[in-house]
């Protein structure tokens, strides 16, 4: 997967959890949590899609590296290596 | 010239102005001299300029239209006047087999830097044989440009771009046009003659015309409005080379297209613009195009009859409205 | 017999057309002899002949065309070369006539869904199903608008849920609830180390859609609190007074997204594993956003559990959901300075609070409780 199609399954998963954002304007170096208004069980169902979607398992302490938008894509991208 | 005026006085300003900047340019054309024009557009010029540069020719199109192929190829600027498009037909081989292909055919070696002025359309009970508007076949062969100017600035500036132009222009305009008023700015001149014009700024349907059903346009325009349908209207002003960019980017922004042309449909210039919206913006449509066309009958001669076979307002209203469900 | 045929007159030519025969039968012809005009492609073309005989039967009637080759009339008197002179045998296929091109289908019934190209295009990025639109443009045609109105509509987070209406229920509950329940307050820190290494090293070994929450821990010693608490798992009606509950149904309340706040219950949650309660947790805050609850998830909830999550406070004290009598709050896990054994150390710490009916309990019964549940979450593998 290159970097645009990364980001384009993060956005589409983040939509899905938080359907009545525009998930196009997300700051992308902002916390997702705050942005969006999700809870941890929102970013577990976020992980797990990402899981579904591109076979990277994020283990629990890696999980602070995906909490902006910009780091989750720089994330699955070192791992889709 | 300035103030109160009609398109046919633009007209005539244009010639004036171009005789009077460039020596090269002279008119020629039947009873343009003497008579000032049959449609009174080149009234005074006679006087003005004189029998060698207002020239009356005999009646044949083939012959004088192939006299001015020759001085354009020779150094001059010539205007040939062809009474209506309706004779142009006598001209055709002239201005198809000559005009358009000697520089093709000749390596670059000759260019012919004609203008053609033609009136065209109908509207004046003139009948089948004298009522064609065909500057639509015209569009349709390499070597050529189209014009229709339907405003007064149209009118008076594109004869000038046309001029300057090294290869052959043929200039349509409309015979119900010619009594059309409006104001002309003082310093009116010269002006584009590859770009299509929005005359209306709209949003739910692009109304795509030129020549004499712009103003028809532009009324149905206004009558939507009312309605509550925000109309575009697009004046095309150059037949060919077409404008696709300004067609395009409307009707990617309204999603709906009615084309008005008083050609017939088949095989027209609204037949072309449909054929390149659905090349280059299919994903943009919301309805297929529409066309408003004249009737496929040689045009009547009662008035009513052919009021009924040219494309009117209640057509234009009808056609958007269907393609707006 | 020697058989005159359409000769080839040309590379190309396939077939040609007698106009004119200039011998007739009977009449004696000469090799040379012009005998008849063919008319091809190129023009009318006389043909000679090259055998002497006498003009016999005319086979091909005038202004017929015919392929190349075929007799075209017999020659009395003359031979046929023995080898096949003719050219290749009007085997000439004549070019298949090109189909028109059938006329637009029908629309609507033949071709199925009638959607414009912009509607097709958007609902494809959009994953909007277009079967399930009703179409506002020519003839019912769906259009851009409809498929823009569909985006739009599936991100309101009230679809199936009233948030209005939730918040006036709420209203009326907390309201009723403070009138009438004398709340009393407990809280109390609770070391969340043990259980959160725990968790770590469970969640290490598995991939994301089998992990646990912190919450279903915290959840299942509530659950376990209430077993053995009774008096903070069940009803009281002031007529009645108290009833006990037999089963544990944790009310575990959930925030909708645009603020609204329901409290779906898990049932038996003291029985179920913490991957089943994982389970049920995702499936009832998934459905509870949707405002897809069933009656009994709305109704059953015997004692309630309202947590702030990572992104809230250090504390939470609730309002008791009448006719329940307790409800158990969990602030934000933070980590804290506390002493463990006379050393200073930095732990992660969770404050729960209990919310409870002082006509039910007390706040040593309470105190108990919170204890109990405290004690519970630092063996979280016999959760």
């Amino acid at each position: 997967m290159n970097k645009d199609e990364i980001r384009s399954v993060v956005v589409k998963e983040l939509g899905k959890i938080a359907p009545e954002t525009d998930a196009t304007s997300i700051d992308p170096d902002a916390d997702l949590r705050e942005e969006l208004d999700i809870d941890s069980l929102d970013f577990l169902n976020f992980l797990t899609a990402l899981h579904k979607r591109t076979g990277v398992n994020v283990p629990e302490p890696d999980y602070r590296k995906l909490l902006t938008l910009n780091g989750a894509i720089a994330y699955l991208a070192d791992k889709l290596k | 010239m300035s103030g109160e005026v009609t398109y046919r006085d633009a007209c005539r300003e244009a010639i004036r102005d171009a005789m009077k900047r460039d020596p090269r340019v002279f008119l020629m054309g039947e009873d343009v001299g003497h008579y000032g024009g049959c449609y009174a557009v080149s009234k005074g010029l006679l006087d003005e300029f004189g029998p060698e540069r207002i020239r009356d020719t005999p009646l044949s199109e083939s012959g004088f239209t192939g006299l001015g192929i020759g001085a354009a190829m020779n150094g001059m600027r010539p205007i040939v006047e062809i009474m209506t498009v309706n004779f142009a037909l006598l001209a055709l081989d002239q201005i198809v087999n000559n005009a358009a292909t000697i520089r093709h055919m000749s390596g670059n070696q000759f260019g012919v830097p004609l203008v053609v002025r033609m009136a065209t359309g109908a509207g004046k009970q003139l009948a089948a044989q004298h009522s064609h508007s065909l500057e639509g076949w015209f569009a349709h062969i390499p070597g050529l440009k189209v014009l229709a100017p339907a405003t007064l600035e149209d009118a008076r500036g594109m004869l000038w771009t046309a001029l300057e132009d090294p290869d052959p222009v043929l200039i349509f305009e409309h015979v119900m046009l010619y009594n059309m008023t409006g104001s002309l700015a003082a310093e009116a001149g010269a002006v584009a003659i590859d770009k299509a014009a929005i005359r209306r700024e709209g949003k739910d349907v692009s109304l795509i015309t030129y020549g004499g059903s712009l103003p028809k346009a532009v009324d149905a325009a206004g009558q939507l409005a009312k309605d509550g349908v925000s109309a575009e209207v697009i004046d095309l002003r150059t037949l060919r080379p077409l404008d696709d960019e300004t067609i395009m980017a409307s009707v990617r922004k309204t999603r709906r297209a009615v084309i008005v042309d008083e050609g017939w449909r088949s095989g027209s210039i609204s037949a072309e613009i449909s054929a390149r919206i659905l090349e280059q913006a299919l994903w943009s449509l919301d309805a297929p195009v529409a066309r408003v066309c004249s009737a496929e009958i040689p045009i009547p001669y009662p008035h009513h009859l052919e009021e009924a076979a040219l494309p009117q307002v209640p057509a234009i209203l009808a056609a958007v409205r269907g393609t707006l469900g | 017999m020697y058989r005159f045929r359409m000769p080839s007159l040309g590379a190309d030519m396939e077939a040609g057309t007698l106009v004119e025969w200039l011998k007739h039968p009977g009449d004696p012809v000469h090799r040379g002899d012009i005998v008849a005009v063919v008319e091809t492609d190129k023009g009318a073309i006389e043909v000679e002949i090259f055998v002497d005989g006498t003009m016999g039967r005319q086979l091909v009637p005038l202004d017929s065309k015919v392929p190349v080759g075929t007799p075209l009339a017999e020659i009395e008197g003359a031979e046929e070369e023995k080898e096949a002179k003719a050219p290749a045998p009007a085997a000439a296929v004549p070019a298949p006539a090109t189909p028109s091109p059938k006329p637009a289908a029908a629309p609507a019934s033949v071709q199925g869904l009638r959607a414009s190209p912009a509607a097709r295009k958007l609902a494809a990025q959009k994953d909007v199903d277009l079967a399930a639109l009703k179409g506002t443009g020519p003839g019912g045609t769906i259009v851009l608008h409809d498929v823009e109105r569909a985006a739009a509509g599936a991100k309101l987070p009230h679809r199936g849920l009233d948030l209005e209406k939730m918040r006036a229920a709420i209203a009326a509950a907390m309201a009723r609830s403070k009138r009438e329940i004398p709340h009393y307050y407990l809280a109390t820190d609770i070391d969340l180390s043990a259980a959160l290494a725990w968790l770590e090293k469970t969640n290490a070994a598995r991939t994301p859609e089998q992990r646990l929450l912190p919450a279903v821990m915290t959840l299942k010693s509530v659950a376990l609190a209430a077993k053995k608490y009774p008096a903070f798992n069940g009803f009281y009606d002031p007529a009645k007074g108290f009833a006990p509950a037999k089963a544990v149904h944790i009310g575990n309340a959930v925030a909708i997204r645009g603020g609204g706040l329901v409290s779906p219950a898990i049932h038996d949650c003291d029985r179920l594993t913490l991957d089943q309660l994982m389970e049920k947790l995702r499936d009832l805050v998934a459905r509870a956003r949707e405002g897809r609850l069933r009656s009994s998830e709305m109704s059953d909830a015997t004692v309630t559990v309202s947590s702030l999550g990572e992104r809230g406070v250090e504390s939470l004290y609730g309002i008791i959901y009448p006719p329940q009598v307790a409800i158990v709050g969990f602030g934000t896990v933070t980590r804290r300075p506390i002493a463990v054994d006379e050393k200073l150390e930095i732990r992660s710490v969770v404050t729960a609070t209990l919310a409870a009916d002082h006509r039910v309990s007390d706040g040593h019964l309470g105190a108990r409780f919170l204890k109990h549940m405290a004690a519970l979450l630092q063996e979280p593998e016999k959760l």
